[in-house]
């Protein structure tokens, strides 16, 4: 059987050992460090070449290992630290010698850049083979790749509140939102054109969330928003203004009757059940309006003021109505 | 082109000629108002027009801007990272250069889609080094800026010359004329800070 003394064994100069393994201890039989690679000498608050290698370090892991016959049948990786200086992790690998003694070969795990600014190393101070350098390289390149893609979400951030902050839309209904309604209706009355304008405000549409749920409210504004999508016109305007809120534009319609029409066939078609899953929401809608005509010079304030009064008398009349605001009254 | 090259070439003009020159250039070129992204791709096309309006704008050749771009790169304060990246490469300056055919490697370990150029270093006599580009037209001219201010931070005196540009790449001579002509800058691995 072959054994460990017939493999050919290498010497090595201490100089040599202390360039290709800058952090290597060599103890003798009875666990005195013999020598200490410059690197580690470095590092070490005391002296450690004379003194035992169990009282300079804390083996962490494998535990148990307490003697130089342990260290020599260990096999695998060491985890330990040095006293005086034990936040500076190390790992290490022990190797059994002819003399019976051990060869340790240390390095810094993961704490590598804290190692590094704590004890100023330089390139001088690792293996030329070892891979440090181009760790603390990485990190230094992660850090600048993190900061530009941090400065870019942040851009973008911006980017997307502002066009949020620009938008037309009712991200829920596709209607247009209170942004577009104030723009179209500024536009139409510095035209100085004619129009009618209905607020249209859900009833019993927070009894729907409380029994149903939120979701069963969705479906239920996405159904209203197609219902009045449906009963007015491709020119005319249908915007949520509000949570169950919405309001109409309606160009070139200035017929009070006409109007009435047209509300009600919207209350009409609200009025119907809408089925959500196995359930069936139920709603009504009440309807002010107000038409430009009636005004000397319209305001857009006071139209929407106007509308909204009508809309509170149609609601304080028994809801499901539909009221028109007389100028005079 | 990787935009972290265009947001070299935009600070650089912006940096040096001022915000009126980039105002200029940018309403000449079809882009963005914020200019480039560091962590986009740009078309060739845009970074060539950019390069173009720039050398009509200052009535200079565009090899000599791309040049003061590699300067800069390095020595600005904006470049100080990069500079610290190089630094990196090597303990001297000869250590430096040799480690120029790893730089496309560790572009590519900082961002795997960087798409810098194949470099080759050949030593034809001692002190003596042509190092070739291969790929990114013009990298070749701000690598000469790059070397020329690289030296200077190892403290190392050189003289580079541009050899011109075949099919082959185009290649750089550097005569490497005192290692240890001035002390340089210190290189802390540990960050500066």
């Amino acid at each position: 059987m072959a054994d460990a003394a017939v493999e050919p064994v290498v010497s090595i100069g201490a100089g040599a050992l202390g360039r290709g393994m800058p952090m290597h201890l060599c103890l003798d039989p009875s666990g005195l460090i013999t020598s200490a690679g410059p690197t580690l000498a470095k590092i070490a608050p005391m002296p450690l070449v004379g003194l035992g290698f169990f009282t300079r370090f804390d083996l962490k892991r494998p535990i148990g290992i307490a003697d130089i016959a342990g260290l020599r049948g260990s096999g695998q990786r060491l985890h330990l630290t040095l006293r005086g200086a034990a936040d500076t992790g190390l790992r290490g690998l022990a190797l059994a010698l002819p003399d019976g003694g051990v060869l340790l070969n240390l390095s810094f795990g993961i704490d590598l850049p804290d190692a590094v600014r704590q004890h100023r190393l330089s390139d001088a101070d690792f293996a030329p083979t070892d891979l440090a350098v181009e760790l603390l390289y990485l990190i230094e390149v992660k850090t600048l790749v993190m900061a530009e893609l941090h400065d870019l979400n942040r851009r973008l951030q911006g980017a997307k509140s502002v066009a949020e902050e620009q938008a037309q839309t009712d991200t829920l209904t596709g209607l247009r939102n209170r942004r577009a309604m104030d723009n179209r209706l500024a536009e139409l009355i510095d035209a100085g054109a004619p129009f009618g304008l209905m607020h249209l405000d859900l009833d019993w549409f927070k009894q729907v969330n409380d029994t149903f749920g939120h979701a069963a409210g969705d479906h239920v504004l996405q159904h209203v928003a197609r219902v009045l999508t449906g009963e007015t016109r491709l020119h005319d305007i249908v915007a949520r203004v509000g949570g169950d809120e919405f309001v109409i534009i309606l160009p070139g319609l200035i017929d009070a009757a006409r109007m009435h029409g047209i509300a009600h066939r919207i209350i009409d078609r609200l009025n119907e059940p809408i089925p959500f899953g196995d359930k069936v929401c139920s709603i009504s809608a009440s309807v002010g309006m107000a038409i430009s005509s009636a005004y000397a010079r319209p305001r857009p304030d006071r139209m929407l003021s106007d509308a909204d009064q009508a809309l509170y008398a149609s609601k304080h009349a028994g809801r499901g109505r539909a009221t028109v605001h007389s100028p005079d009254g | 082109m990787h935009g972290l090259m265009n947001r070299a070439i935009q600070g650089f003009l912006r940096d040096t000629y001022g915000e009126d020159l980039w105002a200029r250039i940018l309403g000449s070129v079809r882009l963005h108002p914020d200019g480039f992204e560091a962590m986009l791709h740009y078309d060739d096309a845009v970074t060539e027009t950019v390069l173009s309006a720039a050398a009509d704008q200052l009535g200079r050749a565009r090899d000599t801007i791309l040049e003061d771009i590699g300067t800069w790169l390095v020595s600005s304060r904006t470049g100080q990272p990069l500079r610290r990246l190089l630094r990196f490469g090597g303990v001297s300056f000869t250590d430096f250069l040799h480690s120029l055919e790893d730089l496309p490697g560790r572009g590519r370990l900082a961002l795997p889609d960087l798409g810098l150029p194949a470099l080759t270093l050949h030593e034809p006599q001692p002190g003596v080094y042509d190092l070739t580009c291969q790929g990114l037209p013009g990298f070749s001219h701000v690598l000469i800026g790059v070397l020329r201010a690289m030296a200077d931070d190892y403290g190392a005196l050189v003289l580079l010359d541009h050899c011109g540009g075949d099919h082959d790449g185009e290649t750089l001579r550097i005569q490497l004329l005192a290692a240890d002509f001035t002390e340089g800058r210190r290189f802390d691995l540990a960050g500066e800070g």
